[in-house]
C-alpha cells in the first residue's frame, strides 16, 4: 500500500511536469495551430540562464545566485522574453503559414536555440546544484516523499487554477478562447489578433520557465538537449488529451506521466529498461480507441 | 456625420473580381435605417459577395461602400462592426467550444466593453430573444435553428444600425420560418435597424421585405417594391420560374 502511494505521488509529480509542458504547447496550437517543438529549447535556454555564459566545465551561478523570489521572477521573465522574441522574430511573420510549415519552422528554431546554447555554454552537460534542500525526503505518516515532488504538484495545481481563472474571468481570457475556437471569426469581431497571439506566447514562455526550474532542481544537470524528452512526451500528451483542448493537455500530461511512473514501478526488472516502449504502446492503444484524443473539441467535428 | 441625414449603408457601382472572374459587376444598393431589404437571386448570383463588401469582409475591386455618407476604404470587418454594421453567416460560425453566453459576451469585449458590462448586455439580449435557456450550453451542441438565433444575437449586441442576415431561414421548417419572420419584425420594430435579408424562401422574403433587390449573374436584374418585383417578367424567368 505504501509502495503504491509512493508510486502514485511519483506519477502525479511526473505527470505535473508533462502537463505544464503540454499546456505550453497546447496554448499555441489552440490559437495559431502551431505545434511548437522549440518549446523544449525554451525550457533549456531558461535553465541555462541560471549560470554565467562560459564554455568552462564547471558552472558558475548567475541568475541562480539570486535569492529565491528574485530567481523565480528572473527565470520566468526570461522564459517570457524568449517566447516573445521567437514570436516577433519568426512566428509573427508566418501568420498565414500552414500548420505543417509552422511545425517545420519550430524545429528549425529549436536547432538554432540548441546550437546557440552549445556556442555560448559548451556542448557538454554541466552539473548544477540548485535548491538542494528541496531534494530532501520527508516522512509523511510512513510515506517517504521527496519534498520536490510535493512542490512540483503544488506549483502545478496553483498554475492550473490561475490559468483557469485567467481564461474564464478576464477579458483577455475570453478573447483568447474565442481566438482558439475560430481565429478568423474572432478577428472579424474585433479581437486583437497580434495581442492575443503575443499573450499566448508569453504564457507559454512562463510555463517553460517554470518547467525549467522544476526540472533542473530535480536532475541537477544542464544539457543543450535536456528538455527534448519532456517536449516529446508533452506533445504526445496534447495528442492523447485532444489537440487544441487545454484541459485535454493537462489530462494527457497527467496520464502519460502516470503511465510512465506506474510502468517504472511495476514492470519486471528485465524489461524495465524498455519502459518507454510500453508507454507508447499504451498511447497507441488509447488513440486506436479514441482517435481524436480524450477531449474532442466541437470546432473539429464534421458538420452534418 | 450630419445628424440630419438619416444614415444609410450603400454600395456604389461595386464590382468584385476573383482571379479575373467577375463575381459581381456594377451593383448599387442602398439600405436605409428601419427598412427591410430583400436580396434574392439564384445560387452564384453574388449575394454573399455583396454582403461581404457591405460588411468589410471583401474589398470591392471597383466602386465603393459608404456608411452614412462616409467612405469606408481600408475599413476591415472589425471597423464595420464598430461603426454599426453587423452580420450573420451561413452555417452560424459560432465559437463552438464556448457557451452561448460567452459567444455573445466576447463580442462585447472585442468591441471594447468590460467583462461585466458585456455579460450584462449579453444576458439581456438572450432574454429579449427568448433564448436565455441556452445561455450556459456549448454553442456547438445547439441544433441548427437555435444556432442561427444565437448568431443573430451575437450580431445584435451593441445595437448595430444595420443588420445583414445571410440565409437565416435555410433548412428551417415552415413553423420555424414563421418564428424567424416574427423575430426579424420585432428586431426592426424595437431596435430600428436597417435589415438586409438574403433569403431563398420567397414566403419569408415577400412577408418581410419592403423592397427587394434581385441579382443574377453578378448584376442587378431588378429592384423595387416587393410586389412589383414579384411580377417582373425578367425576375420570374431568371429566378422565380426556375423554382417552379
Amino acid at each position: 500500500m505504501i509502495h503504491f502511494l509512493q508510486t502514485l505521488i511519483d506519477a502525479l509529480s511526473l505527470g505535473s511536469l508533462y502537463a505544464l509542458a503540454a499546456l505550453g504547447i497546447g496554448l499555441l496550437f489552440g490559437i495559431m495551430r502551431l505545434i511548437n517543438f522549440a518549446h523544449g529549447d525554451f525550457v533549456a535556454l531558461s535553465a541555462y540562464a541560471l549560470i554565467l555564459p562560459s564554455t568552462d566545465v564547471v558552472s558558475t551561478l548567475f541568475i541562480g545566485s539570486l535569492s529565491w523570489p528574485l530567481l523565480i521572477a528572473a527565470i520566468l521573465t526570461f522564459g517570457v522574453v524568449v517566447a516573445l522574441l521567437s514570436n516577433f522574430a519568426v512566428f509573427r511573420r508566418m501568420r498565414t503559414a500552414s500548420p505543417q510549415n509552422l511545425m517545420v519552422v519550430s524545429f528549425a528554431l529549436g536547432y538554432v536555440i540548441q546550437n546557440l546554447i552549445m556556442t555560448v555554454y559548451g556542448a557538454r552537460p554541466k552539473a548544477l546544484g540548485l535548491w538542494s534542500s528541496l531534494t530532501q525526503v520527508i516522512d509523511v505518516g510512513g510515506l517517504r516523499v521527496p519534498l520536490l515532488q510535493l512542490v512540483t504538484i503544488g506549483v502545478t495545481a496553483g498554475l492550473l487554477l490561475g490559468l483557469l481563472l485567467f481564461m474564464r474571468k478576464t477579458p483577455f481570457g475570453i478573447q483568447m478562447r474565442a481566438a482558439a475556437d475560430d481565429f478568423r471569426m474572432a478577428r472579424f469581431l474585433g479581437v486583437r489578433a497580434d495581442f492575443v497571439i503575443a499573450l499566448s506566447f508569453a504564457i507559454s514562455g512562463l510555463l517553460a520557465g517554470v518547467v525549467s526550474l522544476l526540472f533542473v532542481v530535480q536532475t541537477g544537470v544542464l544539457a543543450p538537449t535536456m528538455a527534448s524528452d519532456i517536449v516529446i512526451f508533452a506533445f504526445i500528451a496534447t495528442v492523447v488529451g485532444g489537440m487544441g483542448s487545454l484541459p485535454g493537455a493537462v489530462l494527457g500530461g497527467l496520464l502519460v506521466g502516470a503511465a510512465s511512473s506506474l510502468l517504472q514501478a511495476y514492470l519486471p526488472d528485465g524489461i524495465r529498461a524498455f519502459r518507454d516502449v510500453f508507454v507508447f504502446l499504451f498511447v497507441i492503444a488509447l488513440l486506436l480507441v479514441r482517435p481524436s484524443g480524450i477531449i474532442r473539441l466541437k470546432q473539429f467535428e464534421e458538420r452534418v | 456625420m450630419n445628424a440630419a441625414v438619416p444614415p444609410s449603408l450603400a454600395a456604389e457601382a461595386v464590382s468584385v473580381t476573383f482571379d479575373g472572374l467577375r463575381a459581381i459587376s456594377g451593383v448599387s444598393l442602398t439600405l436605409e435605417k428601419g427598412e427591410i431589404l430583400g436580396l434574392i437571386g439564384p445560387n452564384g448570383a453574388g449575394k454573399t459577395t455583396l454582403v461581404n463588401c457591405l460588411s468589410g469582409f471583401q474589398l470591392p475591386t471597383e466602386g465603393r461602400v459608404r456608411l452614412g455618407g462616409q467612405d469606408t476604404v481600408r475599413w476591415d470587418a472589425a471597423a464595420f462592426r464598430k461603426a454599426g454594421v453587423a452580420r450573420t453567416f451561413q452555417g452560424g460560425r459560432l465559437f463552438r467550444d464556448m457557451s452561448v453566453l460567452d459567444n455573445v459576451e466576447v463580442t462585447g469585449v472585442a468591441l471594447g466593453l468590460s467583462r461585466r458590462a458585456a455579460q450584462r448586455k449579453a444576458s439581456e439580449l438572450l432574454d429579449w430573444m427568448g433564448i436565455a435557456q441556452f445561455a450556459h450550453q456549448l454553442a456547438g451542441t445547439l441544433p441548427y435553428t437555435d444556432e442561427r438565433r444565437v448568431g443573430i444575437a451575437r450580431a445584435l449586441l451593441m445595437k448595430p444600425d444595420f443588420l445583414l442576415l445571410d440565409e437565416p431561414a435555410a433548412g428551417m421548417s415552415d413553423h420555424e420560418c414563421e418564428q424567424l419572420t416574427a423575430l426579424i419584425r420585432i428586431i426592426r420594430l424595437e431596435q430600428g435597424c436597417g435589415i438586409l435579408l438574403i433569403e431563398h424562401n420567397m414566403a419569408v422574403v415577400l412577408g418581410l421585405c419592403d423592397r427587394v433587390h434581385v441579382l443574377d449573374g453578378g448584376r442587378t436584374l431588378a429592384q423595387g417594391r416587393a410586389a412589383e418585383v414579384r411580377n417582373d417578367r425578367a425576375v420570374i424567368d431568371a429566378y422565380l420560374g426556375a423554382e417552379g
